[in-house]
């Protein structure tokens, strides 16, 4: 499958909407987790970074896709267990529930 | 059929993104959300397996490897305080991956493997590589400075030099599609790498959220870019809801501190102008005497700021405030949009502690609650209640809105020392008549002011 240049406008031009729409009514409180987690969404940059390095020829190619996928692997896995761990202590929050209200 | 495959996927995944970023934004569908997310990112990241024509497997599966471990163990090991820090890294890291990407299609240019590339695969390799590699240099930087390991910078004609370097970082990248010499090439990632650390290093102070948030949707842009130069929709789909998102975020945090995004990478914060000199003296107080007073009160709110986070206070600050909260003490916690150093900072570090959210209040909330309370206790905050803001129009932070801790009856400031605040100027709240100054490290004036109540009962 290609994707050409207007195709690529549409999916663009869609996906800037939803993203805008789905944050727009996030509370204070979850700014930092949400940033961290969107931090871990374009960590799929991964799947990118495996096509260029399994299609690299030259030892320049090879060592830059190397990087590549290395830094790619710590954004995602980085910023899941970072998320996750921010997520959790929002969640026994609420379990624990108002001891004091 | 592979390719069929892949695209159900890919396809899988981006729906499990967006409804997974969906559900990140209630704190009851929270913890679901980024496991749904971590699904689509699984699955879409098995399935590039199946390109076609893949080699150098045991490379990746080495990287993929390598990455994993350290990042794992780095992010668990990372303490709560330190998250912003962190997430700045991890988002340099995408950045990098990005531009990296960029650098092996773009040298398949000037080795002759590939003959030709399309003018909008050339344009997007370019602005994504561009992109991409200012994010990874900036969040370093901005990684390194709000460890502390760097200060802010000024050097004469700053602005003028920055945007030097960015024109010669776009030049070359025109250079680049006449002429494919790897030189040209190198010296395109150069300057842009150059420009990320030049735009990060005049910003500073309270602007550091916002600069996160930025180079998060930089890094979403750099990553959509590159799915365009590689023929991934996925990763088109996944860059482009965090360019979006991430932009969003960010203008909410410039809204919240009155200030332009052009402003914040522009303009000097703090540093330059320095407000109108304060007359008058500070005062001071023993922890003991602060403490005894909390005996007599009917209404109290808690300030958090980055001094709070610093001194890992906030399980003493919880604890304090639930002996007052037993006395029957009305007490509330005033986050400022802004305070800490990323957006929601403070709601981490008091989720962390286990404060409920109804004690939590906005800005909005709580304004007008000030004038009512007996005691406010502003803890390791500075910027964010200075009325300077306020009055002061040459006051680099005039027109910010802040906490109206002034309006209280009392004011108590936990503080290390007598510096200025991370904007560098005077704070007239400390030099109010009815603000005392109570010296030392939050986590320990915490501690002492817990014994003390406790003593008395």
């Amino acid at each position: 499958m290609t994707i050409d240049g207007f195709t690529a406008i549409y999916l663009f031009t869609l996906a800037a909407f939803t993203g805008y729409e789905v944050i727009s009514r996030v509370p204070v409180i979850l700014h930092t987790p949400l940033m961290s987690g969107s931090n871990f969404i374009h960590g799929l940059v991964l799947a990118g970074a495996i096509i260029a390095l399994g299609h690299a020829t030259t030892t320049t190619e090879i060592i830059i896709g190397f990087v590549s996928v290395l830094l790619a692997t710590g954004n995602a896995v980085g910023g899941y267990v970072v998320t996750v761990r921010m997520l959790e202590m929002f969640k026994s929050k609420s379990n624990e529930g108002d001891n004091h209200a | 059929m592979r390719d069929i495959i892949i695209q159900i996927i890919y396809f899988a995944a981006s729906i499990l993104f967006i409804l997974g970023l969906k559900r990140m934004s209630s704190p009851k569908t929270a913890t679901s959300g980024i496991q749904w997310a971590g699904i689509g990112m699984l699955l879409a990241i098995v399935v590039t397996f199946l390109y076609p024509d893949l080699h150098n497997f045991g490379l990746i599966l080495l990287a993929i490897t390598i990455g994993t471990v350290v990042a794992w163990i780095a992010a668990k090991k990372v303490a709560m305080t330190e998250m912003p820090e962190m997430i700045a890294l991890y988002n340099g890291m995408g950045g990098g991956a990005a531009a990296a990407i960029a650098a092996v299609e773009l040298f398949k240019l000037s080795s002759g493997s590939v003959e030709t590339m399309t003018l909008t695969t050339f344009v997007l390799a370019i602005i994504g590589g561009l992109i991409g590699a200012v994010s990874f240099s900036g969040s370093v930087l901005a990684f390194f400075k709000l460890r502390d390991w760097l200060k802010n910078i000024y050097f004469p004609m700053q602005q003028i030099i920055n945007l030097s370097v960015l024109a010669a970082a776009i030049l070359f990248g025109i250079m680049f599609f006449f002429w494919h010499s790897p030189v040209v090439c190198i010296l395109f990632f150069a300057a842009s790498l150059a420009y990320g650390v030049l735009m990060t290093m005049s910003i500073g102070g309270a602007d550091m959220p916002v600069v996160i948030a930025l180079y998060n949707a930089f890094t979403g842009l750099a990553v959509a870019c590159e799915g365009f130069v590689m023929n991934n929709v996925a990763m088109i789909i996944a860059g482009t809801i965090v360019g979006s998102s991430g932009t969003l975020l960010t203008l909410l945090m410039a809204k919240a501190m009155n200030r332009s995004i052009t402003n914040v990478i522009f303009t000097k914060f703090g540093g330059g102008g320095n407000g109108a000199a304060v007359e008058g003296t500070t005062k001071s107080m023993e922890i003991d005497d602060a403490a005894v007073m909390l005996n007599f009160v009917s209404k109290v709110i808690f300030i958090p700021g980055y001094g709070m986070a610093v001194a890992q206070a906030q399980q003493k600050v919880w604890e304090l405030a639930s002996l007052l909260l037993d006395k029957g003490v009305d007490v509330k916690f005033a986050i400022h949009p802004v305070a800490g150093r990323m957006p929601g900072h403070m709601n981490v570090l008091l989720a962390e502690a286990g404060v409920p959210y109804d004690y939590i209040a906005d800005m909005e909330e709580i304004n007008n609650d000030f004038a009512s309370t007996d005691i406010v206790i502003v803890l390791g905050a500075n910027d964010v209640v200075n009325p300077a803001a306020r009055t002061d129009k040459t006051s680099p932070i005039y027109g910010m809105p802040i906490l109206n801790a002034d309006q209280a009856k009392q004011i108590f400031v936990i503080k290390r020392g007598k510096g200025k605040g991370y904007a560098g100027i005077e704070n007239l709240l400390f030099f109010n008549d009815k603000c005392r100054m109570v010296y030392g490290d939050a986590k320990q004036v915490m501690a002492k002011m817990i014994q003390t109540l406790k003593e008395q009962e």
